[in-house]
């Protein structure tokens, strides 16, 4: 291969990588927001499904009514959707202390069946896949550029990198809010006797963690593709489940997990393309076995928060 | 001499939790400038009116004034409002965040978190209340005593004027005791009023310059300090005289042809984060002895019980009962070489929803079975055989859960004791013990040292080994620091051993060595 080729082939990895990991680096700070409360939402699966579909659908209605930043009120509608389904997790385990674990799972299978459920709903049984015109790319650098692709990405890609990552670490590192957060997540009871309204804390982590999700599964829908589909999230939830140990529940080092597993994932779709001689298949699961191996080796000593999984009850 | 004025009164205060009164129409008066002890055994109620002081319970009678005017305290930031710190037990630290961020948790105004400005004014606020700590250290770095430390400074930066310390001295070495009183002796002079809960008798008429006894959750007495007696706190406390302990000279007669009957030689072993927890751990404990393992805790101790009851590797060295090596031998073939143990954890040690008879058979089921199926009858008589002869307040059939603290403990030297161990350890055994039960399970162990036990006395509580041990071993860090004889063991010498700033230059010898 020529060097031009191989800068070019270089140049579009990059760019793709970035494009794939903007829905994981949502969902990975949504959930280091939320565990560092204490809480493992294991609804990330579905809460980002249910901000694709609602996202998706709200988007398409607006679209079809003829209002012009459609794009924009079907992703207030999946914030809103993730931040109902943040409060139905902190009721569940925060106000009744229900284990973490079955909570969250269910809310997945919830959310994921009120999204088929909603779809059929809404868009019927049409043989032609409903879609959008979605956000478009943009392009500070313009075209001509050798680095132009790597800068021509989608508003809510910027806004992953430059303001959810560097925000979320500042929250929960720089604020008192975010101190507040931490210690409610190390010892409830410590916080509490600190006069920490722990309960409100947790609440507020949920619903940051629920609206960032649900932003996660939108992107794909509203950017990215430009239609919902069952196979939309394919797992990106339990990738961030991944990423947050192996980020020590830092948002920096989440952004750096999500940026390996996003080009894992850019590389073995060129790969495929160039007709490599694996089956696709493998291909297809290499980033999540790059996720796991990072997760093994990264994630070995990992402190998890003093109080993760632990309900708290004043006695 | 002029009455202090009153910085917290507390007046009928009844809390129930279901059918037990914690606190029975409790008076209590706090003066200003005065530090107070709450005295009582445990389960009196002493923590439970404390708790609801600093809003953590609330009461279901009663009512608080503070600084003369009604108070309603529902949680503990109205109690911070006024002015009242508390220091639990359990440190209410955050322990992988720095002092500072400790010390400000809670009490920090604004948006942003000024780390830098906070370092600053806990250095001053540390200076000003003489309390030494660094304020960019990790909290899980630092010692127990510096841990309260912390927790003092926390109370203080949120000017508290009524500082409630629980059990303060529980966890600390004598050393860091004197400290502390020196502090709070301090903070008294400054006007700070404090509430020293405590069953220590001979910490409160140190520190102390008035008494509040509770009992059953009820006020036994309030004095002057300066105005009573260890001996007539302790009737209060307990609603009796207490019994004298049996001597131990009176029984260490026939203790001349004295034998090692548990050895160990440089023993080793890791604990659970795979880091060296005991180092060349060498000592003897001959026939008819009490050694006594002072510590604090976390220094060894507990993996130390289970390397010699074998629930944990051993990984260098020797471990020798009369003379059999059971270095890495199993529970059952330790236990079947002649050793005893009664574990700290005694909820652990039993099976909570088994019954009493079973409990008490369950290490030995090969001696209930007949063709080939437990015998229930053999099972209850030896129960009842053991119930009376242990004074165990309960029936065979009783879920063990069920039964207090110092009875199941009873069931537990029952088990271990009706078959005549050659080696006991023993960890802990008084734990959380009232008075009563504790002096029955010190006269139990003094009774299986007559009969010729070796008995290895694994403890926190210093009194307790300077009353039971013939010698004394210290461990600090894995490593026994020393090994003194009882005569020369005195809280202040065990006090630097324990802390580490001292190596006993006497190496580990038997009582023959004593002369």
């Amino acid at each position: 291969m020529s060097d031009i080729l191989s800068t070019t082939f270089l140049v579009g990895l990059i760019a793709a990588t970035l494009r794939v990991a903007t829905p994981l680096v949502f969902g990975t700070v949504g959930e280091v927001i939320t565990e560092r409360a204490g809480i493992l939402n294991l609804g990330i699966e579905g809460i980002m499904f249910l901000g694709a579909f609602v996202g998706f659908a709200a988007a398409a209605k607006a679209e079809a009514a003829g209002v012009a930043g459609y794009l924009w009120i079907g992703l207030l509608a999946a914030v809103v959707s993730g931040l109902l389904m943040a409060l139905l997790m902190g009721l569940l385990t925060v106000t009744l202390g229900l284990n973490q674990h079955v909570s969250g799972l269910g809310i997945t299978l919830l959310a994921t069946a009120l999204s088929l459920f909603g779809f059929r709903v809404v868009f019927g049984e049409s043989s032609v896949l409903p879609s959008i015109d979605p956000f478009p790319q943009l392009a500070p650098l313009g075209k001509d550029l050798l680095i132009s692709p790597i800068f021509a990405q989608y508003l809510l890609t910027y806004v992953a990198f430059l303001v959810v990552v560097p925000l979320g670490w500042w929250v929960l590192f720089r604020t008192n809010f975010g101190l507040n957060l931490r210690s409610v997540g190390e010892n409830p009871e410590a916080a509490d006797a600190a006069g920490i309204n722990v309960f409100r804390t947790r609440y507020a982590a949920l619903l940051i963690g629920g609206a960032l999700m649900a932003a996660g599964g939108a992107f794909l829908s509203l950017a990215q593709l430009g239609a919902f589909s069952p196979g939309i999230i394919a797992g990106r939830g339990w990738v961030c489940i991944a990423l947050v140990i192996f980020a020590r529940w830092n948002p920096v080092r989440g952004m750096l997990g999500a940026l390996l597993f996003g080009g894992v994932f850019a590389l073995q779709l060129r790969l495929q393309t160039l007709g490599f001689a694996l089956p696709y298949e493998v291909l297809l699961a290499l980033p999540y076995l790059v996720t796991i191996a990072a997760l093994a080796i990264a994630g070995r000593n990992a402190a998890y928060p003093g109080a993760y999984l632990k309900p708290y009850r004043r006695e | 001499m002029t009455p202090p004025s009153i910085a917290v009164e507390m007046r009928g205060i009844t809390k129930r939790f279901g059918s037990l009164v914690a606190n029975d129409q409790v008076d209590f008066t706090l003066g200003r400038g005065q530090i107070h002890a709450l005295l009582g055994e445990n389960g009196a109620g002493k923590t439970t009116l404390m708790r609801i002081l600093y809003g953590l319970y609330s009461a279901d009678e009663g009512d608080i004034a503070v600084d003369g005017q009604p108070a309603s305290i529902r949680a503990p930031r109205d109690a911070i409002a006024l002015g009242i710190g508390m220091v639990t037990q359990h440190f209410a630290l955050v322990p992988p965040l720095s002092v500072t961020e400790n010390v400000v948790l809670g009490h920090n105004l604004g948006v942003r978190l000024k780390l830098e400005d906070a370092h600053r004014r806990v250095a001053e606020a540390a200076a000003r209340y003489g309390v030494e700590v660094e304020p960019r250290a990790l909290v899980r770095d630092l010692s127990v005593g510096e841990r309260q430390r912390v927790e003092i400074l926390k109370a203080l930066y949120r000017d508290a004027r009524v500082l409630i310390l629980d059990e303060p001295t529980a966890v600390l070495a004598p050393q860091e005791v004197d400290q502390l009183f020196e502090g709070l002796r301090r903070l008294r002079a400054d006007g700070l009023s404090v509430v020293f809960i405590s069953h220590k008798l001979r910490e409160v008429m140190n520190i102390t310059d008035h008494v509040t006894v509770l009992r059953g959750g009820q006020v036994a007495g309030v004095v002057q300090t300066s105005a009573t007696t260890p001996a007539e706190m302790a009737r209060m406390m307990v609603g009796r005289t207490t019994f004298g302990m049996p001597s131990l000279d009176e029984a260490s007669a026939a203790r001349s042809a004295a034998q090692p009957v548990l050895r160990l030689e440089s023993v080793g072993a890791l604990d659970n984060k795979g880091l060296a927890a005991l180092k060349g751990v060498t000592f003897d404990v001959y026939e008819g002895e009490i050694m006594g393992l002072a510590g604090v805790s976390g220094n060894g101790q507990s993996e130390l019980a289970q390397v010699l009851q074998g629930t944990r590797a051993c990984t260098a060295g020797r471990i020798i009962v009369v003379d059999q090596d059971v270095s890495g031998a199993d529970p059952e073939r330790i236990m079947k070489a002649g050793v005893g143990r009664i574990p700290e954890d005694r909820h652990a040690s039993v099976v909570p929803e088994m019954t009493v008879a079973q409990n008490m058979a369950l290490e030995h089921l090969g001696e209930f079975t007949s063709n080939g199926s437990l015998d229930r009858h053999k099972i209850r008589q030896h129960a009842e055989k053991l119930i009376a002869e242990y004074q165990i307040k309960a029936k065979p059939d009783d879920r063990i859960r069920t039964l207090s603290g110092g009875n199941m403990q009873k069931v537990i030297l029952a088990r271990v004791m009706e078959r005549n161990p050659r080696v006991i350890i023993v960890s802990q055994p008084t734990r959380g013990l009232d008075i009563g039960a504790t002096e029955y399970v010190r006269s139990r162990l003094l009774e299986q040292r007559r009969r010729g036990a070796a008995i290895l006395l694994i403890s926190e509580d210093l009194d307790e080994i300077l009353e039971l041990s013939d010698r004394v071993a210290v461990i600090y860090e894995g490593q026994i620091q020393g090994i003194l004889p009882r005569t020369e063991a005195d809280p202040e010498r065990l006090g630097l051993l324990m802390a580490g700033a001292e190596t006993s230059q006497e190496t580990p010898h038997g009582p023959q060595d004593r002369a």
